[in-house]
């Protein structure tokens, strides 16, 4: 074992450097164990999953075996005997008019996060929400979703949420705790609420914000507070320098030409990320007639999924990115100065200090069709300094639109949590009603919250979990689910949408509503009447019951965007001391990031969340210390390494990754891992930063120390899984050499005819189903791999089978880096079945259980199937499936109601792939049938598909000319891979193109 | 030694291969047939329901259209079991003290769900569609067999897939005009193929694709 180690070939990063300098063949590289072939990248090729990863893992001793073999032997076929469970049917005692058994409704609400709603359509099988669509109708969506829209419904079910009002961890009743509140809020009521507290998340509710007023007339003394660890204090700072008022900005990408990203990562997180992405994907698609691009720049410190869609991308940290902001801000002419001593301002990289002549001239050619957009994360310097750039290239009111602010009450959610627990440590809080979050476990450690918490006599928690808060609270309430409460919130122009729920509360729950209307004497008074009763008032004189059905319809209530408004912006502007300041020598910088997935970790408990692999990173189960390849030289850091790392008092233990494209002297962590209450699939987790995270650093900290143990994690990573090793799988280019030569793609591969092959030909009947993946707009962002597990009941595996390489999801989108080990490209390439017309798979089974449709699907019925495994191995795509255990949970009773009942729940033993959604091409081709007409181009969408923010992916039928799939498939971006064996894939790819500056010389 | 086994064994040792292959073959020919009896299947076995439901007096004898029950049998996959109210039309009226209708009382008053006992139950794995088989010609009386003529119901076909399979594979043995599909008495034509070929025409009944496994199993 020793010796093995030993000679185990090692990833060295200088070998991998100094690889990648003398290769010109890799041109596109997954990891850096695959530009290292290491032992553990070799093992994979070659045995799809890790050594002793196929074999069942419990540990089978000799006799074992040979008893599981006799068994099996006896009763082998026996299993296809059981007769069927009687089953009952329940038909309702009074029917409802619109339900029909056996056919979904859809209804129109939306999904909160951070105060901010998108519009969904809620899919409802016979009162059950089983999937969640994006509204088309609804400006922030669009009809597509963001992945945790797509994964909020399993919350909803997830059997650890809290059930019941809890009174020091004891079981309660909601009677006792109005009971108990009544009695604290008559103390109060004697000293208007002077110990009285709300403290909340964002809140952009009308209606619950008129609702806290009214609490706040009742108890003049009370306070009411906001905070969110992922709050967007510094876009809010940002604003008041620029223009002295807290203003909103939104952004209008369809208009905008160039853009320049300041660690913006607006494709894929914040307000209206969703809209963002389809409007900025309408710029780069080159296809029917359009032949012009938007161009990206992007500096970020940590490698993001809009990141990866940009033209010129660089890695910065945050200090560098302020002094980048600064040059460019002066250099075009923004009058901006520093206040406090003079300081010397950071070097820029010398790439980046290439960059901002090119750049300035392309900003300038666009003046009013460019965009200047800062990152949530970032200081309120450069927010400040983009509004400026904004300003300066005449874009206000073009592509950036200010509106007031969509908060109903936009304070700063620090200084608001500091006045909290000021008062707390005081003592002169006496009651305190937390409405969500988890403050006690993402509060800026230098708070101590918890400390404060103890002060306070009366401490009352409302959440969808019991979490570190609801611990250290007398009373817990069960928190209701967005899909099982009224209320409203603004989408990201302010529109305000009505959540509206589609099932009763499955505990007995409560919304934030309930808890308010407790508390401001109309116990008992349901959401529904005073969310209808607020928007009523504000509709007085029309026929209000006409605008709400319309608003219940849509999903919003139309006209209720906030009008764009005029500001002025400051001169000069004055911003804070310190901004762009010189780092130290060598002096590393931590940033904070909240979760691509898990966000502050409110879906932990989220399993299709936690097995999704990270956009860029690729890890799931695990959050990690993500460092540059030339920071992991200079410390000497290996991937999975412990190091310790030190802020200012506090330590914190995290696995290290080495991450192409992260900036070089920063370490990033993503929060929201490490809960410790938290149930069955968060617990143990990631580790948790926030003991790092303080008051002063809530988004990087200076002066990061690093300490390397000799301990190391396993992270289960799934970049170097399914691996089509070194084959021209991603096919790009830059646009002119696209408008020079179009056909690029096909002569990077090798198509054989069509007649060459040995087996009979399919003789295809009708329609001709078929794929194109645009990897031109591809933002990996996992929406349709959520989608996907949702809609075809995927199962999730855990961790350990993660490591193994076994997990489930149809859809994978494998990510590439181009180009050298520091900043390379970043491609995405999502990989779903391929529908071969000559599909290897269907060969090599024995029982044909896969085997090819008339309408040229590659079938998989699971009944037949006996697990021989044989398919998978003969798959050069690698896109199937096999459930070495039990994966779906057949006992939850509460995950069962989320499933889709179209889909079979597949058993151990079983293959499964991708189906292109045949349950929805069955469905829309019955109702054509019994129309009388054929599936018109469009009517079948599959779930990846509808999920897509950038509607990268179109599906359609290839016998119909004029479909859409058949013009993108006479595209000459459209390109197969893996053709060279002559599958012929029915799923295809666009290949990508990059509109690069011609000014800018890349290397 | 004296040889143990006198030579007449070498017949019985022969024969002992012919009988064991005949028990194989038998064996094999049980298990493969056990699957077809109506133990298994169920079949024309009547099931006990919650009330005594007949068909046959409903249809037989009071007239009432399949539809007027199972009201979602042309639009949906589920034909749609009828919720108590629907019983409750005619029986707040007529037999409204009855004994035998005491659980449809106790459901219409109680608010609680009658619980009927799935007498047609497809494996968990099959996707079928009413609707689609009604509107190409499928009759009721083709799967369910003469539910007006049964008191109490029962499975009238083993809803094995060769089953499925007979109809998918040549449809025109068992489609009927569409506005026949609810007559429980109609009588196909002596040249039933002549006619059935006709309407798989008419229909658009794409026969290649009806033995697609993707068709019903997903």
């Amino acid at each position: 074992m020793m010796e093995e180690q030993l000679t185990r070939k090692q990833l060295e990063l200088s070998e991998v450097r100094s690889l990648l300098a003398e290769s010109e063949g890799v041109e596109y590289w997954r990891s850096l164990d695959e530009l290292a072939q290491t032992e553990e990248f070799e093992a994979l090729v070659q045995r799809e999953f890790p050594e002793q990863a196929s074999e069942l893992v419990d540990p089978v001793s000799r006799r074992n075996f040979l008893k599981l073999m006799g068994a099996s032997l006896a009763f082998s076929g026996l299993t296809a005997c059981t007769i069927q469970p009687s089953e009952k049917i329940v038909p309702h005692v009074r029917a409802p008019e619109e339900i029909v058994p056996g056919k979904p409704l859809f209804y129109a609400t939306g999904i909160p996060l951070g105060g901010i709603a998108t519009g969904i359509l809620a899919e409802s099988h016979m009162g059950r929400p089983t999937k969640i669509e994006g509204n088309p109708q609804h400006p922030g969506s669009l009809g597509a979703t963001h992945a945790i829209t797509q994964a909020s419904v399993l919350d909803l079910y997830d059997p650890d949420r809290a059930q019941t009002v809890l009174n020091a961890g004891q079981i309660s009743t909601w009677d006792l705790f109005l009971q108990k509140l009544a009695t604290a809020l008559g103390v109060q009521q004697l000293q208007k609420g002077a110990g009285l507290r709300v403290l909340t998340g964002n809140v952009t509710s009308p209606s619950l914000a008129s609702q806290l007023s009214a609490l706040l007339r009742e108890f003049p003394q009370a306070r009411w507070h906001q905070y969110e660890a992922a709050n967007r204090d510094s876009v809010r700072a940002g604003a008041a320098l620029a223009f002295g008022e807290s203003v909103n900005a939104y952004y209008d990408f369809s208009q905008a030409q160039v853009i320049l990203s300041l660690d913006a990562d607006f494709a894929h997180s914040g307000p209206g990320n969703v809209r963002y992405a389809r409007d900025f994907a309408a710029g780069r698609r080159v296809r029917d007639g359009q032949q012009k691009m938007n161009r990206l720049y992007t500096v970020e410190t940590t490698p993001s999924p809009t990141g990866s869609l940009a033209d010129h991308r660089l890695g910065l940290a945050s200090r560098e990115i302020e002094a980048f902001a600064l040059e460019l801000a002066s250099r075009l002419g923004v009058d901006a100065q520093i206040s406090g001593a003079a300081a010397e301002t950071a070097d820029l990289p010398k790439k980046a200090a290439a960059w901002l002549t090119p750049l300035i001239g392309d900003l300038q050619r666009h003046r009013g069709s460019s965009l200047v957009v800062a990152g949530d994360q970032q200081s309120p310097a450069v927010h400040a300094l983009a509004h400026a750039l904004n300003q300066a290239l005449g874009n206000v009111g073009k592509t950036v639109h200010y509106t007031d602010p969509l908060e109903a009450d936009p304070t700063d959610h620090l200084q608001s949590l500091r006045d909290l627990v000021v008062d707390m440590n005081a003592g002169s809080v006496e009651l305190l009603v937390i409405l969500g979050g988890n403050p006690v476990f993402d509060a800026p450690s230098d708070f101590d919250f918890e400390g404060a918490l103890d002060k306070v006599d009366f401490r009352v928690h409302l959440s969808l979990h019991g979490n570190e808060t609801s611990r250290l609270c007398h009373w817990h309430v069960p928190e209701s689910h967005f899909l099982e409460s009224w209320g409203d919130a603004r989408g990201y122009d302010g529109l305000v949408t009505i959540l509206q729920p589609l099932v009763e509360p499955l505990y007995r729950s409560r919304s934030a509503h309930d808890l308010l209307a407790a508390m401001t004497g109309q116990t008992g008074k349901a959401a529904y009447d005073i969310v209808r009763e607020y928007w009523k008032k504000q509709f007085s004189g029309v026929d209000f019951g006409n605008v709400w059905q319309q608003a219940l319809h849509d999903g919003f209530i139309s006209d209720t965007a906030l009008p764009s408004r005029s500001v002025s912006l400051k001169s000069p502007l004055i911003l804070p001391p310190g901004t762009g300041v010189q780092p130290e020598e060598g002096e590393l910088e931590l940033s904070f990031r909240p979760d691509p997935l898990i966000w502050d970790g409110r879906f932990a408990n989220n399993g299709w969340l936690q097995e999704t692999p990270r956009p860029v990173t690729k890890l799931t189960w695990d959050n990690a210390a993500l460092v540059s390849p030339a920071a992991a030289t200079r410390l000497g850091l290996k991937n999975e390494q412990i190091v310790e790392l030190r802020l200012e008092e506090s330590v914190v233990r995290a696995p290290v990754w080495v991450l192409p494209g992260q900036a070089d002297n920063a370490i990033t962590v993503h929060f929201g891992y490490g809960r410790t209450q938290v149930g069955r699939v968060g617990q143990g987790a990631g580790f948790d930063p926030f003991p790092l995270r303080t008051s002063r650093s809530m988004w990087s900290g200076r002066g990061l120390q690093l300490t390397k143990t000799y301990e190391s994690h396993p992270l289960a990573c799934t970049q170097d899984h399914h691996s089509m090793e070194g084959r021209p799988l991603v096919r790009q280019a830059t646009l002119d050499e696209f408008l020079e030569k179009p056909d690029f793609a096909h002569h990077m591969g090798h198509d054989p005819p069509e007649d060459l092959t040995l087996y009979d030909k399919h003789d295809y009947d009708g329609h001709a189903w078929g794929m194109a993946i645009d990897l031109n707009t591809c933002l990996g962002c996992n929406s349709c791999a959520v989608a996907c597990q949702s809609e075809n009941n995927i199962p999730i595996v855990g961790k350990e089978q993660v490591l193994n390489g076994r997990e489930m999801a149809w859809i994978r989108i494998d990510r590439y880096y181009k180009g050298e080990l520091d900043d390379p490209e970043i491609v995405h390439q999502p990989v779903p079945c391929m529908h071969c017309e000559n599909a290897p798979c269907e060969l090599v089974c024995p029982v044909a259980a896969t085997v090819h449709s008339k309408e040229g699907l590659n079938d998989m019925v699971y009944n037949r199937c006996v697990g021989t495994r044989y398919c998978a191995n003969n798959c050069p795509y690698k896109v199937r499936r096999f459930n070495f255990l039990q994966y779906a949970d057949r006992d939850s009773e509460s995950l069962k109601m989320q499933r889709n009942p179209d889909v079979t729940v597949r058993s151990r033993g079983v293959m499964e792939k991708c189906t292109y959604c045949v349950q929805r091409i069955n469905s829309a081709r019955i109702e054509a049938k019994k129309a009388g007409r054929s599936v018109t181009d469009g009517e079948i969408t599959t779930a990846c598909q509808q999920a897509c923010p950038t509607e990268a992916i179109v599906f359609g039928d290839l016998s119909d000319p004029d479909s859409q799939i058949s013009r993108l498939k006479g595209s000459p971006l459209n390109y197969g891979i893996l053709t060279e064996l002559n599958t012929r894939p029915r799923t295809t790819y666009l290949a990508g193109l990059k509109n690069s500056n011609p000014e800018i010389v890349e290397g | 030694m004296a040889q143990i086994f006198p030579r007449s064994a070498n017949w019985a040792s022969k024969a002992s291969i012919v009988v064991g292959l005949v028990a194989i073959g038998s064996i094999m020919g049980i298990l493969l047939n056990i699957n077809r009896t109506y133990f298994v299947t169920q079949e024309n076995v009547p099931l006990k329901q919650p009330v005594p439901f007949s068909h046959k007096h409903h249809v037989t004898g009071m007239g009432l259209d399949c539809r007027y029950c199972h009201t979602t049998v042309e639009e949906s996959s589920f034909a749609g079991i009828p919720p108590t109210e629907t019983c409750m039309t005619c029986h707040s009226q007529i037999w409204s003290e009855a004994a035998m209708l005491e659980p449809v009382r106790a459901s219409f008053r109680d608010n609680t769900a009658l619980e009927w006992n799935r007498v047609y139950d497809l494996p968990d794995f099959v996707y079928f569609n009413h609707s689609i088989h009604v509107d190409k010609g499928i009759g009721c009386q083709t799967c369910h067999g003469q539910v007006d003529q049964m008191p109490l119901t029962w499975k009238a076909s083993s809803l094995n897939m060769e089953w499925c399979l007979d109809c998918h594979r040549q449809p025109e043995q068992y489609i009927r005009p569409r506005e026949q599909v609810f007559n429980m008495t109609w009588q196909p034509p002596p040249d039933r193929a002549t006619l059935g070929r006709q309407l798989v025409e008419e229909y658009q009944v794409n026969t290649s694709q009806l033995t697609d496994c993707s068709i019903c199993h997903r």
